[in-house]
């Protein structure tokens, strides 16, 4: 029973997002909104662990034997948390300078042991890439835009330091669309981050519903 | 996947096996990448002193003209026993120091500031080297993001008086950022701890070669 792409591409990004349906990754969620470019950076890293975990595990899925399974994917996560963090310090060093503050963060998510669990234990090694690919891809979109949002009200700007994450190129994302002194704190600091996040669950909602589809709650075990 | 009992001996050889093959791996690349993250962390710290002692006012390596002085115990826990103070000259005459800081009290620990000292113990210059303060908010002392760390330039410990090294808030002339207090006065405190090393070790620091 294999899932088509087209629909692991499809729940990734929209319908089973991580974020904003499946509610799980909270922890970086709240801690690495408060500006979009936070938000792009934290994605970015996570969706490359993603995938490297969802495609070891389901290289060896038929090799872990059940009752020790997690400790085996908590090991697979953390150990390509450890060589991402090893090879960016060594070799992309002006990211990892922006970066790094986040890379150790990606252990304590458990949307990629949720993928582990949920998909690439079962599935082929090409669908599970893919899975943890898009699901990551989905997770940047959902933390990039509630980033955005954030750091729009909390301090006028909007994708500010751009330049720092993505090379000097980005300097023209960085903009300011209100004047200096504006800005509502409370959105920079954790409880906007849980008021953005919540909202964005109910416009996810509202906008599903309103293309006709069923609101079902769906669980990090739904494929 | 079957479900059959196993003894566990078969788990735990499967357990065993993973833990040592991704240590293996884990080693390999710290092997690999040790090297090369040493030279990146020694061209941060070319970098940041090049920050705050001007090129021009040495001809030497300021790294091979270190030395080794008793740390103040202002860096609080954790702080190296240690300071290494990195001595630009030119024609062997001292013309600036610089040296590493631990400004304690952040919002996320300790900020490490590197300061550099002219030798009439006028600030050459300041930067933060690394911090874990809150995203948006405390990292405006980051020379990259604001250019807040930059007015310190020039000042020392009679400019302004002592009781004035403080953010506004505290009575003291030194802006802190809106929603952020707690990050600046760290700063501000470390620089002013910095000053007072200098102070009471100058005449180490100015010794020639």
């Amino acid at each position: 029973m294999s899932a088509s792409y087209g629909r692991i591409i499809k729940d990734g990004l929209w319908e089973n997002n991580g974020v904003l349906c499946m509610l799980l990754g909270m922890c970086p969620t709240m801690a690495m909104t408060g500006t979009a470019t936070n938000g792009l950076g934290m994605g970015l890293a996570t969706a490359a662990v993603m995938a490297a975990s969802n495609l070891m595990v389901a290289m060896f899925r038929n090799y872990v034997t059940h009752e020790v399974r997690i400790p085996v994917y908590i090991l697979i996560v953390a150990a390509n948390v450890t060589f991402v963090d090893l090879v960016m310090n060594a070799w992309m060093h002006e990211l990892y300078k922006v970066l790094g503050l986040f890379i150790p963060l990606i252990v304590s998510n458990c949307l990629p042991l949720a993928r582990l669990e949920a998909f690439a234990a079962k599935e082929p090694v090409l669908p599970s890439f893919l899975d943890g690919l898009f699901m990551g891809i989905g997770f940047t979109l959902a933390l990039t835009a509630i980033g955005a949002v954030r750091e729009m009200i909390g301090q006028g700007t909007l994708f500010a330091d751009a330049a720092l994450l993505l090379g000097n190129w980005a300097h023209f994302m960085e903009l300011r669309v209100m004047p200096a002194d504006w800005g509502i704190l409370v959105l920079i600091l954790p409880p906007g981050g849980f008021l953005i996040a919540g909202l964005m669950v109910v416009a996810k909602r509202l906008i599903d519903l309103a293309s006709g589809k069923e609101i079902k709650m769906a669980g990090a075990h739904s494929v | 996947m079957s479900q059959a009992i196993r003894p566990t001996w078969v788990h735990a050889t499967i357990l065993g096996t993973f833990c040592a093959g991704f240590g293996i791996a884990l080693a390999l690349t710290d092997d690999i990448t040790k090297a090369p993250i040493k030279d990146r962390a020694l061209e941060d710290k070319m970098n940041s002193l090049g920050q705050v002692i001007p090129k021009s006012i040495h001809d030497n390596n300021p790294v091979n003209d270190a030395i080794k002085l008793p740390s103040p115990n202002a860096g609080g826990h954790g702080a190296p026993a240690e300071t290494v103070v990195y001595r630009a000259m030119k024609g062997g005459e001292v013309t600036g120091v610089a040296f590493e800081m631990d400004a304690s009290g952040g919002y996320g620990g300790p900020v490490k500031l590197m300061i550099g000292v002219a030798p009439d113990g006028k600030l050459l210059g300041v930067r933060v080297i690394s911090h874990k303060e809150t995203p948006g908010l405390g990292d405006k002392i980051d020379a990259a993001k604001t250019d807040w760390i930059t007015r310190f330039t020039g000042l020392s410990l009679g400019n302004p008086p002592v009781d004035k090294w403080k953010v506004k808030k505290d009575g003291g002339q030194f802006d802190q950022f809106s929603g952020a207090t707690i990050t600046p006065r760290a700063v501000v405190g470390g620089i002013r701890h910095g000053l007072e090393f200098f102070a009471a070790n100058s005449s180490r620091m100015m010794e020639k070669k």
